[in-house]
């Protein structure tokens, strides 16, 4: 017999579009967009190929710490219905893949944006990575239901970087949109571990769902969606704020609330009877909300230098 | 059955290794003209510490 075709090496042979999904590209545009917003706000200017070779180093970073989540993660990933499709559970790159493209990318990355930007930069990426696959992934993800708010800081760092790649050091505005993030991604999540309903229960993943019950998640949500809502109103007085910023707060916070306050309102009746409707919506209008925002950001320091940005 | 020289699977591997290949390329273009700017936007005529020594001269006026 001559025919290769049925040799596990053609069947498990792995496309460049495989390797590519390992990097969870939708979260790398977000990556990519808050970190652009950090860079852009912050009060130097960067030269725009050190920016976007910057910013590039940046979203392979996180694109390695997302193949090393997902090169820890296949035995859950696999039993939950959002994730079963993802490359190594769905059998088209091994896990042994995942694990060195994570590794490699993650010395590349770091090592790189070191030198395009500075080693401060490098040093919060290289911080960022080990945060999202050691102490998210491995450890927290599956101990405590407290995984989502902590592990959300690792989403939340990205326009930090930018800002350190601009001006090469912390400031309060850089901090003021990671906890931007860092609020956001609770209410953002406990949403739609609210609708995805047996997913985490059938993986064991603590989600607070789980551990704590559905109406303690619903109190949840409006607490967090509260202190997020004063905290994004809060910044529209600084110097990333603005008039654009805080018209654009105002009216998606007072959104956000209303769906907050509709969640907390629902008992497990009223959801299933509509299907989660409430929760779905409340979901859908947080990626909105995060665009938005950081977009809001984003056009104050664009407008600044015609004298129309900013207060 | 005889071995064909270009099996489907020679195919799939040939748009990988293209991919790849334009990728590194890519890479290595970035490289140099990040090297560029940085070559181009240093103040390479100052002698080496000389930033230091003019932060000191500052800070004894």
């Amino acid at each position: 017999m001559t025919d290769i075709t049925n040799t596990p090496a053609a069947e498990h042979e792995a496309q460049l579009g495989d390797y590519f999904a390992l990097l969870k590209p939708r979260v790398m545009q977000l990556v990519v967009f808050t970190a652009l917003v950090g860079m852009l706000a912050a009060p130097h200017s960067v030269h725009p190929v050190v920016g976007f070779a910057s910013i590039l180093f940046v979203a392979i970073g996180a694109g390695a710490s997302g193949a090393l989540n997902m090169w820890w993660d296949a035995d859950i990933d696999a039993v939950m219905r959002r994730t079963a499709k993802r490359p190594i559970p769905a059998g088209k790159v091994q896990p042994g893949e995942a694990l060195a493209i994570g590794v490699a990318l993650s010395g590349l990355s770091v090592m790189m944006l070191a030198l395009s930007a500075n080693l401060l930069a490098a040093g919060m990426l290289l911080f960022t990575i080990l945060f999202y696959a050691v102490l998210y992934s491995m450890w927290l993800k599956r101990a405590t239901p407290q995984n989502i708010v902590i592990g959300g800081a690792a989403g939340a760092f990205p326009p930090v970087i930018g800002w350190i790649i601009a001006t090469g050091s912390f400031s309060v505005e850089a901090w003021l949109m990671f906890a931007l993030i860092f609020m956001w991604t609770p209410p953002h999540f406990w949403a739609l571990a609210l609708f995805m309903r047996s997913d985490y229960d059938d993986a064991n993943v603590p989600m607070l769902t789980v551990t704590h019950g559905r109406p303690a998640t619903r109190r949840h949500i409006i607490a967090y969606t509260v202190l997020l809502a004063v905290l994004a109103v809060g910044t529209g007085f600084t110097a990333i704020g603005g008039y654009i910023y805080l018209t654009a707060a105002v009216i998606l916070n007072a959104l956000f609330l209303l769906g907050a306050y509709r969640i907390w309102q629902r008992d497990e009746t009223d959801a299933e009877a509509d299907n989660y409707l409430v929760e779905r919506k409340f979901f859908r209008l947080s990626l909105y909300y995060l665009f938005l925002h950081f977009g809001a950001i984003l056009i104050e320091a664009t407008l600044r230098p015609y004298g129309l940005g900013g207060w | 059955m005889s071995i064909r020289a270009e099996h489907e699977i020679h195919s799939r591997r040939k748009g990988r290794n293209v991919g790849i290949g334009l990728m590194l390329a890519g890479f290595v273009v970035l490289v140099m003209m990040l090297t560029f700017v940085k070559i181009t936007e240093t103040d390479f005529t100052r002698a080496p510490g000389a930033a230091n020594s003019v932060t000191g001269s500052e800070a004894s006026n």
